[in-house]
C-alpha cells in the first residue's frame, strides 16, 4: 500500500482546498515543494521545486507549510486502521504500509476483492493510493510504486514474480538513485534484463546489495515484515442512545468507563496520573474535566468519588450524549501485596491530596526535602508532594529558627549586637546574644539576597521574650533580622 | 522517637482549637510532635515568612509535614474542612489572617467531628471564633537561667469550653522530646527591664 501523496492528502482532508495545492518545506535556504496534488502536477510543478518558481508557473497555487510529524502520525493511524484486513501490518518508508495478508485474503472475499475494498475505502477517504500484491515484499513494493497505474489489478501471480516484474524498470528494486542510473547506462533497463544478466560481474561491479534486492523481489531471499505493536491505548468512550443530565447518571456511566479503563491499565501494570473526562452535549458542545491524581492509581472504586466534585459543576445543558475518558498521563504501577494498615493509610492520604489538589492545584501541596547547602534559605527545598517521596535524612547544624523571612533591616551600628533596637514597631532590648556564626555566600552561585557579602549570625534573646535570628554584614555594615526562634 | 507531652496540653481530637500570640507556630509544632503520622499545614501563598524545616527539626521529623499553599483564606478554609472531614491526617494547622464568621467556625468544627481529627487555627490575636474548643495565647519568655538553647514560653489557656482556664510556663526539651512544665520565672530579672 503506497500513499504517493500522503502529506497533501492529509492536509486537504483537514481543510478542503480547491485548485492546485502544495505543501512547502524549508530546505536549506529555500522553500521547496514537499508534496503536491495531481492538479498542481498538471501545471508542470514537481517535488523539490522552489516555491517561488512554482508560484511563477502557477499563479493560483495554494500552499501550506508541511508537517512531517503529523504525516507520520497519520501513517500510524492508517496502520492501525489497516489491521482490519490482517494482523501483520508494518510501516514501509515514510508513506507506505506493508501487510502480510497470508491466510487473511479469503476473509475479504479473495485477493482482488480485498484490493478493491482497500482502494474504495481509502479513495473515499481522500487518499491517493497505489497498491501492489505479490509473494514477496520487494515485488509488492515494485508493483505499487512502478506497476501499472490503473487497469490491470496489480497482483503478481503466485510463484512467478518475474513474469509480473520483468517489464518494470530497475528502479522498482528499491535501489539507490546512483546505482539505478549506472544500470540504465549499461543498458539494463528492466528487472527482466537484470535477472537475465550474469550474476558474478554484477556482484563485482555493484556489490552484494543489488543482487540481494533482486533476490528479495523474486523470492529467492526471505524478507520479514515487522508488524508494529499497538501502544497501549488508555481511553474509553461511551455513546448514549438518550441524553442524560443527572449527576447520578453521569457518575454511573463514568463508573462503567472507569471499569474498562482500569482493566486496561491493570493489564499493562500502569496507573493513571491524569485523567481527562470529556462530556459531549447534545448541542455538540463539549466540556472537559481534568483530574490529576496524587499517586498513580487504577482502582475504579477509589477514582470514582474523586470525580464527584468536578462532575457536580458540569453544565449538562440539554443533556450529555457521549462521554470519553482518557488517561492522559500514566505511570508504572506494578502489582503489589494487598492489605496492611500502612498501605491503606497511604491510599487514604493520596485520595485526600487528590481532592485538595482539584481545588488548589496539585502542585500547591508541597513538602520539604533537605538540600545540600549551608545557606539558610537553601538548606531545604520545597517540592510538590505528589511527585516526591519524603526524605528521612534531615540533619541540622547549629540552631536554626522556626520561621525565616526576607531580611528585615534594623537600625544599629557596630559589629556587636545592639543593646536596643526597633523591629516591627516593637522596641526590644538585648538580654543575651549568642554568636557569631559566620556564613559565607556560595561563590559558585549567584544569590540576590547575598550581595552584601558575609554574614555574622547571632541568636538574640530579648528582655521582651522574642528570640530573633539577626545577622550583621561586616563587609557592608548593617543589621538585619532574618528569622525567629521558638 | 517518643514524645512526651503532659495531658493538659494534648488537644482534644474531633475539635478545633486556636492558638495566637508570637509563639503560636511553636505551639503548633509541639502539637504536631504529639500526634503520629503526617500532618497538614495550610498557609496563604502571599505570606512572606516561611516555616523552616531545619528549625522544625527540633520538634519533629520534617518529613511528616505536608504544606498546602493556598491563594486566600476562603481556599484555606475549604482545604482545612476537606482534610478535617477526611480524617486521614490527625492534625491540620491553618494559618488564618482574618476572623472566622460563625458559620465558618462551626463548619470546621463539624468537619473535625466527622473525621475525629484535630484542627488548629493560628489566628491573629483577638480574632478568635466562637466555635473553637480551646484558645491558647503563647508568647516566648526570656529565660535567665538557661544557657543558650532555651525555648521557654508562656502558654495561657484563655478559652476552654470543657474545663478551666490555665497559665503555664513550658520549655521544650529537644533531646528528650519532652515538654516540661516549669515554675514561672518571677519578675523580670535585672535592672534593665524597666528601661525599655
Amino acid at each position: 500500500m503506497w500513499f504517493p501523496r500522503l502529506a497533501s492528502d492529509r492536509a486537504r482532508r483537514r481543510q478542503p482546498v480547491d485548485g492546485p495545492f502544495a505543501l512547502i518545506q524549508r530546505q536549506g535556504s529555500a522553500d521547496r515543494i514537499y508534496c503536491l496534488t495531481t492538479e498542481a502536477e498538471d501545471h508542470g510543478l514537481h517535488r523539490g521545486m522552489a516555491a517561488t518558481d512554482a508560484r511563477a508557473f502557477c499563479r493560483s497555487l495554494l500552499t501550506r507549510p508541511a508537517d512531517p510529524e503529523a504525516d507520520y502520525r497519520a501513517l500510524h493511524l492508517l496502520r492501525r486502521w489497516a489491521t482490519r484486513y490482517c494482523p501483520w501490518v508494518g510501516i514501509e518508508g515514510a508513506d507506505g504500509l506493508v501487510l502480510d495478508i497470508t491466510g487473511a485474503a479469503h476473509l475479504a472475499g479473495g485477493e482482488a476483492a480485498m484490493l478493491a475494498d482497500m482502494r474504495q475505502r481509502l479513495t473515499g477517504a481522500g487518499y491517493a493510493l497505489r497498491l501492489g500484491l505479490a509473494d514477496t515484499r520487494g515485488a509488492a513494493w515494485a508493483l505499487a510504486h512502478h506497476g501499472p497505474v490503473d487497469g490491470v489489478p496489480p497482483i503478481a501471480p503466485p510463484g512467478d514474480a518475474l513474469a509480473a516484474l520483468g517489464r518494470l524498470p530497475v528502479a522498482a528494486l528499491r535501489l539507490e538513485d546512483r546505482m539505478t542510473a549506472t544500470l540504465e547506462r549499461l543498458g539494463l533497463r528492466s528487472i527482466g534484463d537484470l535477472a537475465g544478466a550474469a550474476r558474478a560481474p554484477l556482484n563485482r561491479r555493484f556489490g552484494p546489495d543489488l543482487l540481494l534486492r533482486l533476490d528479495q523481489a523474486l523470492g529467492q531471499q526471505p524478507e520479514q515484515i515487522s508488524p508494529l505493536v499497538d501502544p497501549p491505548h488508555y481511553a474509553t468512550r461511551m455513546t448514549l442512545p438518550e441524553p442524560i443530565g443527572l449527576t447520578s447518571d453521569v457518575m454511573a456511566v463514568l463508573q462503567r468507563l472507569l471499569d474498562r479503563l482500569c482493566e486496561t491499565m491493570k493489564r499493562h501494570e500502569t496507573g493513571a496520573r491524569m485523567l481527562h473526562l470529556t462530556l459531549r452535549r447534545v448541542d455538540r458542545d463539549s466540556q472537559q474535566i481534568a483530574l490529576r491524581l496524587a499517586a498513580p492509581l487504577r482502582d475504579p472504586v477509589r477514582i470514582l468519588p474523586l470525580f464527584q466534585r468536578s462532575v457536580d459543576e458540569v453544565d449538562a445543558g440539554f443533556g450529555i450524549d457521549q462521554m470519553r475518558l482518557e488517561a492522559v498521563q500514566t505511570d508504572a504501577l506494578p502489582a503489589r501485596q494487598l492489605g496492611g494498615e500502612t498501605v491503606a493509610d497511604a491510599a487514604r492520604l493520596d485520595d485526600l491530596m487528590t481532592r485538595i489538589g482539584t481545588r488548589i492545584g496539585l502542585e500547591n501541596i508541597r513538602r520539604f526535602l533537605p538540600a545540600d547547602s549551608h545557606i539558610p534559605e537553601r538548606g531545604f527545598i520545597s517540592v510538590a508532594a505528589a511527585h516526591s517521596t519524603a526524605s528521612p535524612k534531615w540533619s541540622c547544624h547549629g540552631q536554626r529558627p522556626l520561621h525565616i523571612f526576607p531580611p528585615e533591616p534594623v537600625t544599629a551600628s557596630g559589629s556587636e549586637p545592639p543593646q536596643r533596637f526597633r523591629w516591627r514597631r516593637m522596641s526590644l532590648s538585648l538580654a543575651r546574644a549568642t554568636g557569631p556564626e559566620r556564613i559565607a555566600p556560595e561563590w559558585w552561585a549567584e544569590h540576590q539576597d547575598w550581595h552584601r557579602g558575609l554574614r555574622d549570625y547571632w541568636r538574640i534573646e530579648t528582655m521582651q521574650g522574642r528570640r530573633l535570628w539577626m545577622f550583621h554584614t561586616p563587609q557592608n555594615p548593617g543589621w538585619f533580622v532574618h528569622g525567629e526562634f521558638p | 522517637m517518643t514524645t512526651t507531652i503532659p495531658d493538659m496540653f494534648r488537644l482534644r481530637p474531633g475539635r478545633t482549637h486556636e492558638a495566637c500570640g508570637p509563639a503560636a507556630a511553636s505551639f503548633a509544632a509541639i502539637a504536631a510532635a504529639g500526634v503520629t503520622g503526617n500532618f497538614l499545614w495550610v498557609r496563604e501563598r502571599w505570606v512572606t515568612g516561611r516555616l523552616n524545616p531545619l528549625g522544625l527539626h527540633r520538634f519533629l521529623d520534617p518529613a511528616r509535614l505536608l504544606l498546602a499553599e493556598v491563594a486566600d483564606q476562603t481556599e484555606a478554609l475549604a482545604v482545612a474542612e476537606e482534610a478535617l472531614r477526611d480524617g486521614a491526617l490527625r492534625l491540620i494547622v491553618t494559618e488564618l489572617s482574618q476572623p472566622l464568621s460563625l458559620t465558618q467556625g462551626r463548619r470546621l468544627q463539624l468537619a473535625a467531628q466527622a473525621g475525629s481529627s484535630i484542627g488548629l487555627g493560628l489566628i491573629p490575636e483577638g480574632l478568635g471564633s466562637n466555635a473553637t474548643e480551646t484558645r491558647w495565647l503563647c508568647s516566648p519568655v526570656f529565660d535567665p537561667a538557661e544557657k543558650a538553647d532555651s525555648t521557654l514560653q508562656e502558654w495561657k489557656l484563655i478559652k476552654n469550653k470543657s474545663g478551666t482556664l490555665g497559665h503555664w510556663h513550658v520549655r521544650w526539651d529537644a533531646k528528650a522530646h519532652r515538654l516540661d512544665v516549669v515554675s514561672p520565672v518571677g519578675e523580670r530579672p535585672g535592672p534593665t527591664a524597666s528601661a525599655g
